[in-house]
């Protein structure tokens, strides 16, 4: 690709559109140290000494919300169910091409479908399902990602295994590896570039997604961080608009402080994913 | 070996095949039979045929949300794809900061829909609230609140897909083309263009799915206001099932509208891809 001819001014142009960009955050971060009446009268006014509140707006917010055993239970539901579906969901692509018979094959296309259909066709009887079988608690929603999160994973995965040469894992059973060792000790580490892809998707998903999690488990006792914040919203009544933007606030820094340190591998993973998909 | 693996299904496939039943399968089979039955729970159900799907054909809110859907994917895809491929191609070219402003356009597709959809209802309500409007004025308000959203938040993820297809085109290519003297734009539609296809192909494919498949951004900033006017098809399948009793039926006949929709597009799409490889 050809340089631009006018290197300098392409920068300003993109610093001036991406302050701008940033605005509506950089808005809501202003806003929160305000007092909630000014959040909506005069949303664009910087606080000063009649609307600044300090950090009430925070305090009632990670009250109202009990914000911080909503962000650990994000946190156990993200990392538990990431986890299982990286493992498990990687031993099921491995086995689905390397045995090939018309069992695999007829199981890799119903996990393709599962990749096109919208949660809204299963919403209503999975929150049932769920409830049934008494999986609405956080360590329950490990298995129902598991198997609504399986589709991606899996088609990503088979896509990768299938580029893999079987010389390496031949060689290991001729050194007396069984197919668990071979998997693990072999496969596995090779398999490491696509089971970067698959955690940023999925943790991208598990961390936002906010139907799920609502509908199937008990709210009363567990809240996510998206729950938390919808539960601001509540019924009739007017919102706390300060109490909201400290919750927002709350919200988005930690996500931004991981993409600090971890953006290069997330826009690789999203790109990998995206070519494979 | 490979014969010996056959044995292990029950490791290597039994747990994922026994959470995809529970996450998956059943709660989809018993979705497709419940659209065909009058119920207000799973376990009371009575059979009516196709009833549910006629009664979801007379019902206004619904047929208003499948054209609001549908208007809403087509403009953000091409607004999205349009900018995202406009941006991925200045970005790719070297001038200081091009790294930092990739990083600063895909950032909010980091957060989430529910909290997007709260930052951009201060932002959009204290700029209508000059004329005394606010989102929810009407569904046109509602409208092209959530394209600006959309745009906002899925730009960054599609411009860095562009990035990727651009940056893998062999610069001899664009080199020898303007050396036969081609102009910048020539270049761009016979050379560039054709060459990240594939790119364009899943961009389009990923921003019209998500269109018709969106819900969350659409419940924190209209929430359907005003009168179920701004609803998308997610939100108006979740409220038929849970706004009032006794339509659970029809939101189940809705739900598979839905998917029938969704996987068509699917289709039509790998089909078109596919073509284009050939």
């Amino acid at each position: 690709m050809r340089d631009p001819r006018h290197p300098k001014l392409w920068t300003v142009i993109f610093a001036i559109v991406a302050v701008a960009y940033l605005f509506p955050i950089l808005l809501v971060l202003i806003n929160s140290f305000k007092g909630k009446v000014f959040v909506s009268s005069e949303p664009f006014a910087l606080p000063n000494a009649e609307t600044f509140v300090g950090l009430e707006n925070y305090i009632t917010g990670i009250a109202k919300t009990d914000f911080l055993s909503s962000f650990g239970w994000s946190l156990v539901i993200t990392i538990g169910s990431a986890f299982l579906i990286l493992l498990c969901t990687s031993m099921t692509a491995w086995w689905i091409v390397r045995t090939d018979n018309r069992f695999a094959k007829s199981l890799y296309i119903v996990f393709l479908f599962n990749l096109v259909v919208p949660f809204q066709m299963v919403m209503f009887t999975l929150s049932w399902l769920t409830d049934y079988l008494g999986l609405g608690n956080p360590f329950g929603l490990w298995i129902v990602y598991l198997g609504f999160g399986a589709g991606l994973a899996v088609f990503i995965f088979t896509g990768f295994v299938k580029g893999i040469p079987t010389e390496i894992e031949e060689a290991a059973t001729i050194d007396g590896c069984g197919p668990v060792r071979t998997f693990f000790l072999v496969v596995l580490p090779i398999m490491k570039p696509a089971v970067i892809t698959v955690a940023i998707l999925e943790v991208m998903w598990l961390w936002n997604d906010y139907l799920l999690p609502y509908l199937t488990l008990d709210i009363r006792t567990y809240k996510t961080v998206p729950i938390a914040v919808q539960y601001l919203k509540g019924g009739y009544g007017t919102v706390d608009m300060g109490a909201m933007m400290g919750v927002l606030v709350l919200a988005m820094i930690p996500v931004i402080i991981f993409y600090l340190f971890s953006q290069k591998h997330i826009i690789k993973g999203v790109v990998a994913g995206a070519v494979k998909g | 070996m490979y014969r010996s693996l056959k044995r292990w299904w029950w490791l290597f496939t039994g747990p994922t095949i026994a959470a995809f039943i529970i996450g998956f399968v059943a709660p989809f089979a018993l979705g497709v039979y419940l659209s065909f039955t009058k119920f207000t729970t799973v376990t009371k159900s009575r059979w009516v045929g196709l009833d549910n799907y006629a009664r979801l054909l007379s019902d206004d809110t619904f047929l208003h949300s499948l054209w609001y859907t549908a208007a809403f994917a087509l403009v953000t895809t091409v607004i999205i794809n349009v900018v995202a491929f406009a941006v991925a191609y200045m970005l790719v070219k070297k001038f200081k900061g091009s790294n930092l402003y990739r990083s600063v356009f895909f950032m909010p597709n980091l957060i989430g829909g529910i909290v997007l959809g709260y930052v951009w209802l201060l932002l959009l309500n204290g700029i209508l609230g000059h004329w005394a409007r606010s989102i929810t004025y009407s569904a046109t308000y509602g409208f092209w609140g959530l394209v600006i959203l959309v745009c906002w938040q899925q730009i960054g993820y599609m411009m860095v897909i562009y990035i990727a297809g651009l940056q893998s085109i062999p610069g001899e290519l664009i080199e020898s083309a303007e050396v036969d003297g081609a102009t910048p734009r020539q270049t761009l539609r016979s050379v560039i263009i054709p060459l990240v296809m594939p790119s364009i192909t899943v961009c389009t494919f990923l921003t019209i799915t998500n269109g018709f498949k969106l819900f969350d951004q659409n419940l924190a900033l209209t929430n359907g206001a005003p009168s179920r006017q701004s609803e998308l098809l997610a939100l108006n399948i979740y409220n038929t099932f849970y706004g009032r009793t006794a339509f659970e039926g029809v939101g189940q006949a809705k739900a598979v509208i839905f998917l029938i929709i969704v996987a068509a597009i699917s289709l039509l799409q790998n089909r078109f891809a596919r073509s284009k490889e050939a």
